[in-house]
């Protein structure tokens, strides 16, 4: 049996088929958990720092929100997560075996690290959702003031969900960013598919039958991994395409001349 | 959780303020070599993929979208056990410009095409007629014009690139995060989370931020003057009076 054979033997295996796929489940669940999140975080965080100017205090949590968004934005993902490994506290219920994990340790570290996460991807999106809020007309914000709203109801009934519609398709393509990005707790945790990928690789000698990893080894296990993340970022990036044309074709704004 | 930023912790990084410069300058080199590879790259497969070649267009495209649409860190990881098992390593940190340079190679690409296909078709036809051949209508006409909307994204992709030397930490680097996570968790050196996590990424964001701040001011200055452009392009019919030449207004 030539090796390139034992490599394809291997990812047939159940056992490691099941262990990659549960690795592909959590890769998804934590971006999207962070790009959730991260939604509500940058929308505060886009609104403190564009609307924030009118009140001193208000100042104050615009000059917070800004630092927050160019630090998180100018230093690697890798940094927080290290930082978060320290010091984010953990809740006690999280403190025992769950989502099928090994240990309670292993928990707590995917907790830490889907904190880190969601720090960093919430500061991307934040800029996001500020780039959708300076896309809404001027008269937008009149015209609901003009209707006796407050600002608040402004924000909430008209600004917003413009904005959001405005940036539907970047905030899609930040899920495919973060997907990319999940790939660095596989430098703390055996959590995702590129950690569970590596550990397979370093035993690869192990379950392909020949004692010794090959090439072929490489290839197969990093080529299986290289074609999940890409079926699931095409297929996203594709919808973001169609979208975007879409968008272009009917204009979102009525045209008034 | 204070503990770790104790006047001994603050003392111990001063003492070991070398191992931090020197993952610093690792980190600043080897971003540059892949910065330089990723503009080579990206120049090449932009002009493709607005050629007039089909088949090279394709070639384009399927790199952009392979590269794209995975992560780095499994491309660096790919590249860098594929080297090692076949017997024909070429080192972590050339490994790392590589991967690196290939993978930011794909945005610069992407940003090159775009900047290609918003200068008017006028342009490449007006060159044409005046008889340029593709390198001079380029290097002449088209570039020089694009450069403007280039600019931003791609000092944009040289942050994200800076960042992502990061991801070297995975095969053992020695950038200025590994050298900051080894010096953390070193027998000897141990504990001293606080503080050198502070200087560590005090070093990124001096680095970075200038950067992306300049990038942010350049992109703004362009959506005013295009505001500009359009609001003088729509306000109003031209005027009738047209001035020939040689004509008397």
């Amino acid at each position: 049996m030539s090796n390139l054979q034992a490599s394809l033997a291997m990812i047939r295996q159940p056992a490691v088929v099941q262990y990659l796929l549960r690795g592909v489940v959590f890769t998804l669940i934590i971006s999207l958990i962070a790009v959730l999140l991260g939604i509500v975080l940058g929308s505060v965080l886009a609104l403190l720092r564009n609307y924030g100017t009118r009140h001193p205090v208000a100042r104050v949590f615009r000059r917070i929100s800004i630092i927050y968004i160019e630090l998180f934005r100018n230093t690697p993902l890798l940094l927080w997560i290290f930082i978060c490994l320290v010091f984010c506290p953990v809740p006690g219920f999280l403190n025992r075996k769950m989502f099928g994990l090994n240990s309670a340790a292993d928990v707590k570290l995917l907790f830490k690290a889907a904190v880190a996460l969601t720090l960093f991807t919430s500061s991307v999106i934040a800029e996001i959702i500020r780039g959708g809020l300076n896309s809404v007309a001027e008269g937008q914000f009149e015209a609901g003031h003009s209707q006796g709203f407050n600002m608040v109801q402004v924000m909430l009934y008209i600004v917003l969900p413009q904005a959001f519609r405005n940036v539907i398709p970047t905030l899609l393509s930040q899920v495919i960013t973060t997907i990319k990005d999940s790939s660095y707790l596989a430098n703390v945790a055996v959590i995702e598919l590129m950690a569970r990928t590596k550990t397979i690789m370093s035993a690869a000698g192990r379950y392909n039958g020949t004692g010794t990893i090959h090439v072929s080894d490489v290839f197969v296990l990093f080529g299986l991994a290289a074609v999940i993340y890409f079926i699931i970022n095409f297929a996203l990036s594709c919808a973001v395409r169609a979208m975007q044309k879409r968008m272009k074709r009917a204009p979102v704004r009525p045209q008034t001349t | 959780m204070l503990s770790a930023f104790t006047p001994d912790a603050w003392a111990r990084v001063w003492a070991f303020r070398d191992t931090f410069l020197l993952g610093l300058w690792t980190t600043i080199s080897t971003a540059l070599l892949a910065i330089l590879l990723a503009f080579a790259l990206g120049l090449l497969f932009g002009l493709l993929s607005t050629g007039k070649i089909k088949a090279l267009r394709l070639v384009a495209r399927i790199y952009v979208e392979v590269i794209q649409n995975t992560p780095i860190v499994l491309q660096l990881c790919f590249m860098y056990y594929a080297l090692v098992y076949a017997k024909r390593s070429i080192g972590i940190t050339a490994a790392g410009i590589l991967a690196l340079g290939i993978y930011h190679g794909a945005y610069m690409a992407e940003v090159i095409r775009a900047g290609i296909e918003a200068i008017p078709k006028g342009q490449f036809e007006a060159a044409q007629s005046q008889g340029f051949s593709y390198i001079q209508q380029m290097g002449y006409i088209i570039l020089p014009q694009s450069i403007k909307v280039i600019l931003p994204p791609m000092v944009n992709q040289v942050v994200n690139l800076i960042k992502n030397t990061s991801c070297l930490y995975i095969i053992g680097g020695a950038d200025l995060i590994s050298q900051t996570y080894s010096f953390v968790t070193g027998a000897s050196t141990g504990g001293a989370y606080g503080p050198a996590y502070i200087v560590c990424g005090l070093m990124f964001f001096c680095v970075c931020f200038p950067l992306s701040r300049l990038a942010g001011r350049w992109e703004e200055r362009l959506k005013v003057r295009d505001r500009r452009t359009v609001a003088a392009v729509s306000s109003g019919p031209i005027p009738r009076r047209v001035i020939r030449r040689g004509q008397k207004p």
